[in-house]
């Protein structure tokens, strides 16, 4: 079955891009170019995946989410950016979205990408591993009371994943390299996305204002 | 007078002819010339008070000595205590010159000179005010130098520190004595209720004519900040539309003028992604500190970028300054890029480096998806990887690995552990 998606963008010139590419790959059911009018087409449309530029006027794509948290049901969100800002990626994440692909990703790939969210899937860009990683690195924090402290740290096994996809592995090279199954591969990467939805760790919004500063 | 006297005696070595201001009662004029002359300072105190009741030639000889005689150095050692000692020391002064004045003005009175007791207070008060605001304002500043000298522990500049509001107090004081001297002047002439007329008649003045334009004032006030923020604007809007005249347009131009050739054009469109982002996040390409292992990365990614058409994307995990081996870690990654660029880049996709700093280790991954080579089938005779890769990592303590399989890309990997030999 091919993803039922909403595509939210601000430049209408991108959007027409964007269904081009991936005419055929999947079913793109309309599109928004605003904050109140995707909020309303999702409403309308109740699709599987939306993809959703990060920076649009009057909030951009974290307001939309914000918005939509449980209604309808079942929707998954991508979000779609030309920024590098790594509070603008962590915001997202953090607000909900499965995952974030650059613009520059090449059809076939976003398509990939769609899919692989539709399944419930995390979709991380190199970059985003690079962020993730950089984020989760140094010292665990003492744990906040009633907090599960596993959520602050990433496991050996999700470290070596993440570096791999930073390295621009596909996720079946990984399984192959590691040695382990692309399911596998799977769910450490939907659990490292969990766990930087999650996560106590202050640093994760401390530390994106500072990648700014030095960035 | 002074230097007469000083020529004519043998003064003692290491004490100068100096008023002695800490250990004075009144200057320390008697007791600088005490230790200058070897008297007792107490006989020199009865010889100026007697001479000061008699005719008031005491009286003026002292203030002149005192005028003229510099204050004798302060002794670091009783640093501590000088800054509660002269603050007693002041007010003794002030009440001292009072009484001095007084004196002297009674005297004269006795002599037959025609002073009023309208002259006379407030002369008095005005020279004991006066002497506290001068002591304080002229002999302040190097005594809280002298309480808290450079480097001296926390504890005497919180003495200092302290001492501060003692020191407004004094002045207040003396401005009060001053003022009040003013006011009883006026007072007694007459002078002052004419006064007081005026200054409500100007008050009254003053008010009407703040009612009549504050709106106008504030008006102008906001306006003026107003006219201020239009102008910081449009000073940013005309530096936004010269950066962007000299880069965006400039790059538009030119895939314009290339539009037959792709390749061409994705790099030029790459290289001012690049510079517009560096530009967004404020940072400035000449800006070269210090050599970071992120930053050098970048550089070299955006050279072999530049030179080959080839896409590479640069992720850095953490940071670290570059030391020489860290030098030698960038020179050997620089050339792997440029290798995956030159033997695996004519497909389009890009080049992807991935670089980690943590505590003791540079770890950098340079992988493409070329067709891939077998490292076993190099032949010794290709420099390129041998030398300015596995040779370059190895002489700098670290190594290089070479991953590749015939398909599935080439995996350039670079290890340099920090500390090592």
């Amino acid at each position: 079955m091919t993803p039922r998606v909403v595509l939210v963008d601000d430049h209408a010139l991108f959007r027409a891009g964007v269904r081009a590419e991936l005419d055929g790959l999947v079913d793109v059911v309309g599109d928004a170019a605003t904050v109140d009018g995707a909020v309303a087409l999702i409403r309308e449309q109740a699709p599987d995946v939306v993809l959703l530029d990060v920076h649009m006027p009057d909030g951009g794509g974290l307001e939309v989410i914000r918005r939509l948290v449980g209604d309808p049901p079942g929707v998954r969100f991508l979000a779609l950016s030309v920024s590098d800002a790594a509070e603008d990626v962590i915001a997202v994440v953090r607000a909900g979205a499965r995952g974030y692909v650059t613009k520059t990703i090449s059809g076939p790939e976003l398509a990939d990408a769609v899919r692989r969210v539709h399944d419930g899937d995390a979709v991380f860009s190199p970059r985003l591993a690079g962020f993730v990683l950089d984020a989760f690195a140094g010292a665990v924090p003492p744990p906040a009371p009633g907090h599960d402290a596993e959520l602050d740290q990433l496991t050996p096994r999700e470290r070596e994943v993440l570096q791999h996809i930073a390295r621009g592995y596909m996720y079946k090279e990984i399984a192959q390299r590691l040695g382990i199954s692309a399911k596998t591969v799977e769910a450490h990467v939907s659990a490292v996305l969990r766990k930087l939805q999650l996560s106590s760790r202050h640093e994760l919004s401390r530390w994106a204002a500072q990648r700014r500063m030095l960035d | 007078m002074m230097e007469q006297m000083a020529a004519a005696s043998q003064p003692r070595a290491g004490t100068p002819l100096r008023r002695d201001p800490q250990r004075g009662v009144l200057g320390g004029v008697c007791a600088g010339m005490g230790a200058h002359f070897d008297i007792d300072p107490l006989v020199l105190r009865i010889a100026f008070g007697a001479t000061a009741l008699a005719s008031g030639v005491g009286v003026v000889a002292y203030l002149l000595a005192w005028m003229l005689l510099p204050a004798g150095e302060a002794r670091a050692a009783s640093s501590a205590g000088t800054a509660s000692r002269g603050g007693r020391a002041t007010l003794e002064v002030a009440l001292g010159v009072g009484l001095l004045s007084l004196s002297v003005l009674l005297a004269f009175r006795e002599l037959g000179l025609p002073f009023s007791d309208v002259l006379t207070w407030p002369l008095v008060l005005v020279a004991a005010g006066g002497a506290l605001i001068w002591r304080q304002s002229v002999g302040g500043a190097s005594a809280a130098a002298v309480a808290a000298p450079a480097g001296a522990p926390p504890a005497e500049k919180a003495h200092a520190r302290r001492s501060r509001p003692v020191v407004i107090s004094r002045i207040g004081i003396g401005v009060t004595l001053v003022v009040a001297a003013a006011i009883v002047f006026l007072q007694s002439t007459g002078a002052l209720a004419a006064a007081t007329d005026v200054a409500l008649a100007a008050l009254v003045v003053a008010i009407a004519l703040v009612v009549i334009f504050a709106p106008w004032f504030v008006r102008l006030l906001t306006s003026l900040s107003i006219e201020r923020s239009e102008r910081i604007r449009s000073q940013e809007r005309a530096e936004v539309a010269a950066h962007l005249h000299d880069s965006v347009l400039q790059t538009l131009a030119l895939v314009q003028k290339r539009a037959d050739d792709p390749r061409e054009v994705a790099a030029l469109a790459r290289r001012q992604e690049r510079e517009l982002r560096a530009w967004l996040s404020g940072r400035q390409p000449s800006e070269a500190s210090e050599r970071r292992l992120a930053t050098a990365l970048q550089a070299a990614a955006e050279e072999v970028e530049q030179a080959h058409g080839v896409a590479v994307d640069v992720v850095a995990v953490g940071d670290a300054p570059l030391d020489r081996d860290g030098e030698a870690l960038v020179a050997a990654a620089r050339e792997a890029i440029l290798n995956a660029a030159k033997f695996a880049g004519a497909d389009g996709t890009p080049v992807a480096v991935y670089a980690e700093a943590d505590g003791d280790r540079l770890q950098v991954f340079v992988r493409d998806r070329g067709p891939g080579f077998d490292p076993a089938a190099v032949p010794a005779d290709r420099r390129g990887v041998r030398e300015s890769i596995i040779g370059r990592m190895e002489r700098h303590g670290g190594r290089a690995a070479i991953h590749a399989s015939p398909g599935g890309g080439t995996e350039v990997e670079l290890v340099m552990e920090r500390g090592a030999p």
